[in-house]
């Protein structure tokens, strides 16, 4: 029951005393805190204000559209599409293995997606959206859309990503985008904030990577509110961007995918040039590739499969790989000694097979000889010999020359990846580049294009195209951008002389059109359309002495890669030229059985802008002719998507 | 007997002792808890579910419950002090040896209906077994050595059980409250001045251990320390909790940005927005305003404590009711002190404002304790 209390008088009065003592010192302690807060929510009110907001407020980019690639006719070459794909927020997850199973009960998922999935889960932070599954279809998005409620965490999204619809026919004009790189970050300086956001597409190669400044266009920005997870919660403003520029080229669509599919799988180039302005008709380089699978992210099997074909899918044989010209380089001699007054187009020279020259023995193709040759039979029957006389006569500084002023040995000014310059030698040039002196012997190789000669195929079209004009002719390869046409220039006079120019062009014309020419069997028969041009073949390797005495082998007997260029250049129609042609065949054998009939073909087609009739072509060649037209249509896609109307 | 004399000289019985209660407390602990349920309502997004609600029905219980208490004489407490002393005591063992674990501290038993944590119950339980303690203890012997080492092995071997789950928060609880009601029952001076100038010596040697086989302090322990004493080296590791606190006090100003309208807690920049940190969401809400009156009221429940305590001449309950005010000063200091930036994070929640069941229920209980001091005084 209960107990008295011990009420001393005593013990009140201390616990009092010491009750309030420590009754002070809390008083005092509120007033610290009060007086915190005052600091804390008064006097720096303002600045924590503003981290509030820069807490909650963010700016992000809006990635602008970039800008689409038509042909001159304005077929899409290049457009953007809107990608799916699916993305998990790890810490919106109590269980991301059960998402993840239930996700792939509703559609299907790439392993290989799903194990960068995981290592990404892993390595991020749990706000970062990981990519689940990329480019899914429009029905798997609406099925995880209704879905949601029992996927936490999973979002369907929509962007934009780049589309070739043409697949390998531009994929080495134009090239291909894909996702900013490391290095690529490393070699921008001062970067667009843009290429910051994953998976943010910028061009890799070609026309893409060097029109990338016109293509990307700037970025939108908008302000959103965040939570502390990065999440956003909604919008508070937003300014759009601006559109990346479309590009026209100069690029036939229709000839364009014919030569891809005439080429097919040997590994050649072709170059087409309008000869009024230096339009790019067409500029193929084959084998060629897929640059969508670039886009999407090559695997490395099949990256290593372009990486190790002998036939070199990747580069741009057109602008990028050099030959030696071979005896297309014949125009650029004959000239050279002409305009220099070395020889006159009726002087003839006489031709035994070789020709002896400081103790070396050169040879003409052809062992037996031509006779006596002057400058329209050494063209259209290709005598070596004549011009090995050319060369010792002019000298290869006007060689070279000549061959620049044609076109030939300079740098075109492109918007493609490494146009090459190739090259026409000169004395300085060996000296310091072989640490050699010049000799007679490079002079008379390089006359027949062979020995330190190189050139491109876009270099010989342009070459062809000056010749057939009398013109300086620049190719170029855009036609307008976002619809301001660019103006381009006819080019002014090479000043030559138009009479040896119409030497030049009849020998020429004699080449496919005359009984003896090389490329007679390649002629076009079509009267308004005849075409003027000139077969290459160019050696890739030495041909011994003691081979040359038991009889050159034939291309069929050697292995590919020892095989010859063969080369062919024409404009036509050779009256009136509207295109020049410029055809290599890696490997291909000889200039007037390989390339000529290519180079015809692509004429015709170019000429005509479809098919041709098979009236144009020599009667003999009509079946032939008619069964590999119709054989090609099959590998050639119909029209093709046309530039939709802005509105 | 006259009517006047006994009315005066004896205790109230029956269902009269409800109008005997201290009522101007038990006003001010609802509204105290009222402010709590609306921060729950507000940091859940405008929604009862899933604090508010709960800790409106533990408030319910725990109000009841300090009624009960309340009716029960002073002097059955008393004589219950050291069972509930050792109880505790062995409740912290029972910790330390079945214990459940969470967020990597061993402090809850799980008691099939609810899971208890005894450090928080030890809180109550110390003051009543130091109080009971001067209660018997003459006042002669209070400042004998022998007789001040009895109190501090009561009050430090449950703080070693405690820091062993470890939970420093509570620790330090332990040490302010139970050395705050020795001082009130009249040690002398110079014991403090010897276990102040030794805290200092334990504090040197928290951190030369540090790094050693023999540390003193969880790694976690050390990592908020370091990021108390500055912030800005670690804004979003460590220190992310001491400056997004900071953050969401400075940017409330005056008045607050509006109720619910608070952008640091609703778009959860702020971490343990409805526990530790809750104050926080109040001071941002409501502003500078908010939060003094806030520490207005608390500031009114230890007066009306502290005014109990000094009217009432009853030893026991004069220390008691002391010690429990004390306990509750500590509970709002530390929290308001640790989410201003003036203390380091050590996990003491706001009392009756946090979301959570111990820690509400057993300081009503510590209220019931107060109110029966108070009914039962003599007069």
């Amino acid at each position: 029951m209960r107990r008295p209390s011990r009420d001393t008088a005593e013990s009140h009065r201390r616990i009092t005393r010491r009750g309030l003592i420590l009754g002070g010192t809390m008083s005092a302690t509120g007033v610290a805190l009060a007086l915190r807060m005052r600091f804390l929510q008064v006097e720096q009110a303002d600045q924590f204000r503003l981290l509030a907001d820069e807490n909650r407020i963010n700016i992000r980019l809006i990635p602008p559209a970039r800008g689409r690639i038509v042909d001159r006719t304005g077929v899409i070459i290049a457009e953007n599409v809107p990608s799916y794909r699916i993305t998990l927020v790890p810490e919106e997850t109590s269980d991301i293995d059960a998402v993840i199973e239930r996700l792939g009960r509703l559609i299907e998922l790439d392993p290989d997606e799903l194990d960068r999935a995981r290592r990404d889960l892993r390595r991020l932070r749990g706000d970062t959206p990981v990519t689940v599954a990329d480019r899914v279809s429009w029905e798997a998005i609406s099925r995880v859309a209704v879905n949601t409620p029992a996927l936490p965490g999973v979002a369907p999204e929509v962007g934009l990503t780049r589309h070739y619809p043409h697949g390998a026919a531009y994929a080495h004009v134009v090239g291909y985008v894909g996702p900013v790189s490391d290095r690529d970050l490393e070699r921008i300086e001062a970067p667009d904030g843009l290429l910051l956001i994953p998976r943010f597409q910028i061009g890799k190669i070609g026309l893409e990577a060097e029109c990338e400044d016109v293509l990307r266009g700037k970025a939108g920005t908008k302000r959103v509110e965040v939570n502390a997870t990065g999440r956003v919660m909604r919008e508070l403003e937003r300014h759009e961007g601006i559109s990346g520029a479309d590009i026209q080229l100069t690029l036939d669509n229709a000839l364009q995918t014919y030569i891809n599919a005439r080429l097919g799988n040997e590994s050649a180039a072709a170059v087409v040039l309008d000869c009024d302005k230096g339009d790019i008709l067409a500029c193929a380089s084959s084998p060629s590739f897929d640059p969508n699978l670039f886009v999407r992210g090559i695997s490395s099997v099949d990256y290593n499969a372009l990486l190790e074909n002998e036939r070199r899918p990747l580069p741009n044989k057109a602008v990028q790989g050099i030959y030696p010209p071979g005896s297309t380089f014949k125009m650029v001699t004959a000239l050279a000694a002409l305009e220099d007054g070395q020889v006159d187009p009726k002087e003839t020279v006489y031709c035994p097979g070789y020709v002896e020259i400081s103790n070396r023995r050169f040879h003409c193709w052809k062992r037996g000889g031509h006779g006596s040759v002057d400058l329209h039979r050494s063209l259209s029957e290709s005598c070596d010999v004549y011009y090995y006389e050319m060369a010792m006569r002019v000298g290869i500084e006007k060689i070279s020359a000549m061959a620049r002023r044609l076109g030939l040995g300079i740098e075109h000014d492109l918007p493609m990846t490494s146009v090459a310059q190739g090259l026409t030698p000169t004395k300085d040039w060996k000296i310091v580049n072989r640490g050699a002196e010049w000799v007679i012997g490079d002079s008379v190789n390089a006359a027949i294009g062979q020995g330190f000669v190189l050139a491109s195929p876009l270099q010989l079209a342009v070459m062809t195209a000056r010749l057939a004009t009398g013109r300086e002719i620049r190719p170029r390869l855009i036609r307008s951008v976002d619809g301001v046409a660019e103006p381009g220039d006819r080019g002014s006079d090479l000043g030559l002389n138009p009479n040896l120019l119409r030497e030049i062009r009849q020998a020429m014309f004699a080449v496919s059109n005359n009984r003896r020419g090389t490329a007679y069997s390649s002629r076009i028969i079509a009267e308004e359309y005849r075409m003027a041009g000139k077969t290459g073949t160019s050696q890739v390797r030495n041909i011994s002495t003691g081979e040359r005495a038991s009889g050159v082998r034939s291309n069929i007997d050697l292995p590919w890669r020892q095989r010859d260029h063969a080369l062919f250049v024409d404009f036509a129609p050779h009256d009136a030229p509207r295109v020049a042609v410029a055809v290599v065949v890696e490997h291909g054998g000889g200039g007037s059985s390989v390339a000529a009939p290519v180079a015809r073909d692509i004429t015709l087609q170019a000429l005509y802008g479809g098919d041709p009739p098979l009236a144009a072509y020599p009667a003999k060649d009509r079946g032939r002719i008619r069964t590999q037209q119709e054989e090609l249509r099959q590998y050639r896609p119909e029209g093709g998507t046309h530039e939709r109307e802005r509105a | 007997m006259s009517y006047l004399e006994y009315s005066v000289k004896t205790t109230p019985t029956g269902l009269r002792k409800v109008l005997y209660f201290n009522w101007a407390l038990a006003i001010l602990l609802i509204a105290v808890a009222g402010i709590g349920f609306l921060m729950l309502y507000s940091v859940a997004g405008g929604s009862f579910s899933p604090w508010a609600e709960p800790q409106m029905r533990r408030f319910a219980v725990g109000f009841v419950a300090m009624f009960v208490i309340g009716m029960v004489p002073i002097w059955f407490w008393r004589n219950m002090s050291a069972l509930a002393y050792l109880g505790t005591l062995l409740l912290l063992v029972a910790v330390v040896l079945v214990g459940v674990e969470g967020k990597g501290a061993q402090r809850w038993i799980d008691i099939g209906v609810l899971r208890l944590q005894p450090s928080e119950l030890m809180k109550i339980t110390l003051a009543m077994g130091l109080a009971a303690y001067y209660d018997w203890l003459p006042m002669s012997r209070v400042s004998r050595p022998i007789w001040v080492l009895i109190p501090a092995v009561m009050i430090l071997v449950p703080v070693a059980l405690v820091l062993r789950q470890p939970d420093l928060g509570t620790s330090i609880l332990l040490i302010a409250g139970g050395g705050a009601l020795m001082f009130l029952a009249g040690v002398h001076w110079a014991y403090f001045a010897v276990v102040i100038a030794a805290l200092i010596g334990l504090i040197t040697a928290v951190f030369q251990s540090r790094g050693t086989d023999w540390q003193l302090l969880a790694d976690y322990q050390y990592r908020r320390i370091d990021t108390f004493l500055d912030p800005s080296t670690d804004p979003l590791g460590a220190g992310y909790h001491i400056t997004q606190s900071k953050i969401a006090l400075g940017s409330g100003g005056w008045t607050g940005r509006g109720f619910m309208q608070g952008t640091q807690s609703r778009l959860n920049f702020l971490p343990e927005k409805h526990t530790d940190f809750i104050f926080t969401t109040l001071a941002e809400e409501f502003g500078f305003v908010g939060a003094v009156s806030l520490l207005t009221l608390y500031a009114l429940i230890v007066f009306f404590c502290v005014a109990s305590a000094t009217n009432n001449r009853d030893r026991f309950s004069a220390l008691l009711t002391l010690g429990i005010a004390v306990t509750f000063f500590l509970f709002f200091a530390v929290n308001m002190a640790m989410v201003t930036g003036l203390a380091p994070v050590v996990g003491v929640p706001l009392p009756l404002v946090s979301y959570g069941g111990s820690a509400m229920l057993i300081l009503m209980l510590g209220f019931g304790l107060v109110q029966s001091a108070h009914v039962h005084r003599p007069r």
